[in-house]
């Protein structure tokens, strides 16, 4: 290889410089509008006391940060929780054996209705609900079933997600495993699984960032988590502000979840596919 | 570059044309037909002739009865068409309008002159929202289902291991974390359902509210309830005293204070507070100690 570009390099590189140059000179163009023209909007001083006065970020920052805690804590206890169940409902789903044949019936009903309902009314009907029916506390918990209608509404995507990693496991390899003699259980357990939740890692994170958000609708039922607290917030100094604080706290979070998704993704891609066409 | 910059000015341009036509139109013509309003309020309503009352949605009693205040059935349904007649506005150019708390707080124009949802006048809302003087004045109560640790309570320190319930939005959260302190945090909820919800539930002892709620919800909303007291307004860092809610530095504030001054002075505003709600507020008041 000589130094001296070939002919096809010194054209990737100019075609490189100058769509550098068209992404600076556009972004550059719709930075300048927005700092230009959006204070020069009539009403841009209401607008901008009402969602970000310096005065009410740093009062509430704290308080929201504390209230976040509670959120951190619902997700954490939340996610083995729905995993579990997701994986089980998936095996059962995907179960081979005639006697089981009720099992999948159920599995689907469940997955049918806690993906069609609506989060909010599951974790009324739950966290209300239940509760209602006479139990005493600490059972009555308001944290405790809505983390359960959550568990219950999640589980039912993940559940869904599972299936599809179990079913993109082609039949050959289960004909393989079960003519090296391994039971049905066996070829789940050893064969099928770990392929299959290799290759769903990354829409699951997926599904990780979106309970990330809905963790706030617990709230709903009681327990004073972030978004409350911004709400309250809100409402006592008629300003929005600290709604844009709990946005950048949850930003805090999601942003290295999804970049954390991304980058497995791509790690899965160049895992299964070949070179990349440019 | 020379073309970049003039693109941008030309945005820049069409941005300001669009937005900018805010003018003050207190220049339109001062007769006005009779019920549309008197020579203080002319130009002032965003409509002409008419006066666009806010409450919300849905509209609770005693404050709105059946959610319909056009009936001028409820107190501040009676209130608003009071102030509207001193207003110099017929019952017919008045107009209603639902909106949330927080569509009554977001900057932009508003699309009423005027809204009343028990909205407590306090400094801090002054930065974003022009309030009346107040319309009435309130204490915050306590309500509990038969059974629960709160009742039977006559003092505030009674109640610091009762766990409590509010509404989001409402000064009476502030009150709980403020005044009566209790051990275990409140529960927060978004409107008076939830609250029942969770009170039936047991999943809180009681819940605090202002004292015509209070009284509503014990009466006619929970069985088995009843309230358990009120507190004094001495012990409240803020009185709760109501007032209408107006886009801020709004040009009608003075219009509608003016009315609710004569409304006050002739007996008007006392007669209407008796009427819906004076005689539903008799509960006894909580000690300090």
């Amino acid at each position: 290889m000589s130094a001296s570009l070939s002919r096809r390099a010194a054209y990737e590189r100019t075609r490189k410089r100058r769509s550098i140059a068209v992404a600076t000179v556009s972004s550059l163009t719709v930075v300048a509008a927005i700092v230009l023209f959006v204070p020069r909007m009539p009403r841009w001083d209401r607008v901008k006391e009402s969602f970000f006065s310096g005065e009410r970020f740093a009062d509430s920052f704290p308080r929201l940060l504390e209230a976040f805690v509670l959120d951190i804590k619902i997700f954490a206890w939340s996610t083995p929780a729905i995993v579990i169940l997701a994986l089980l409902v998936a095996i059962a789903r995907n179960s081979r054996s005639a006697a089981l044949f009720p099992v999948r019936v159920l599995t689907i009903a469940y997955t049918d209705i806690m993906r069609g309902v609506p989060v909010i009314l599951s974790i009324y009907l739950i966290g209300f609900g239940v509760p209602g029916l006479g139990l005493e506390r600490p059972w009555n918990s308001p944290l405790l079933w809505g983390s359960v209608a959550l568990v219950l509404t999640y589980a039912s995507y993940v559940a869904e997600v599972f299936r599809a990693g179990i079913e993109s496991i082609h039949e050959s390899q289960r004909a393989a495993a079960r003519s090296l003699g391994l039971s049905n259980w066996q070829t789940m357990r050893f064969v099928v699984l770990p392929q299959a939740i290799r290759r769903v890692v990354p829409p699951l994170m997926n599904d990780m960032v979106s309970l990330q958000k809905d963790v706030a609708l617990v709230s709903l039922i009681g327990p004073i988590e972030i978004l409350r607290q911004a709400g309250v917030d809100k409402s006592k100094f008629a300003n929005f502000t600290p709604y844009v604080v709990a946005a950048v706290i949850f930003l805090m979070m999601t942003i290295p979840l999804t970049r954390t998704t991304d980058y497995l993704l791509e790690r899965e891609r160049r895992r299964t596919t070949g070179t990349r066409v440019r | 570059m020379r073309k970049l910059s003039l693109s941008i000015a030309l945005t820049g341009a069409l941005l300001l044309a669009a937005c900018g036509g805010e003018s003050s139109s207190s220049d339109t013509t001062a007769a006005s037909a009779a019920g549309t309003g008197n020579e203080c309020t002319v130009g002032k309503t965003p409509e002409a002739n008419t006066l666009t009352i806010g409450t919300g949605n849905p509209a609770y009693s005693p404050w709105v009865d059946n959610d319909a205040p056009e009936s001028k059935e409820g107190f501040e349904a009676a209130v608003a068409y009071a102030v509207a007649a001193e207003l110099g506005f017929a019952d017919t150019a008045v107009k209603w309008v639902r909106t949330g708390f927080d569509e009554a707080i977001q900057p932009g124009v508003k699309n009423f002159d005027f809204n009343l949802q028990q909205y407590t006048i306090t400094d801090e809302r002054k930065k974003t929202v022009s309030f009346s003087d107040s319309y009435y004045t309130t204490n915050q109560a306590v309500v509990a289902l038969k059974g629960s640790p709160a009742i039977g309570a006559t003092t505030v320190a009674a109640m610091k291991d009762v766990k409590f319930g509010a509404q989001a939005g409402t000064t009476s959260l502030d009150f709980i974390t403020n005044v009566i302190k209790p051990s275990t945090e409140p529960y927060v909820y978004d409107d008076n359902a939830g609250a029942k919800a969770a009170l039936e539930a047991k999943q809180i002892d009681a819940v605090v509210v202002d004292l015509p709620t209070a009284f509503y919800i014990a009466a006619a909303e929970l069985t088995d309830a009843s309230v358990v007291g009120q507190f004094p307004a001495n012990l409240s860092t803020t009185p709760d005293n109501f007032g209408f809610v107006f886009d801020l530095n709004n040009e009608l504030v003075g219009c509608v204070n003016t009315a609710l001054a004569t409304l006050k002075d002739n007996g008007t505003l006392a007669t209407i507070e008796k009427t819906w709600l004076s005689d539903k507020t008799n509960a006894p008041v909580f000690a300090a100690e």
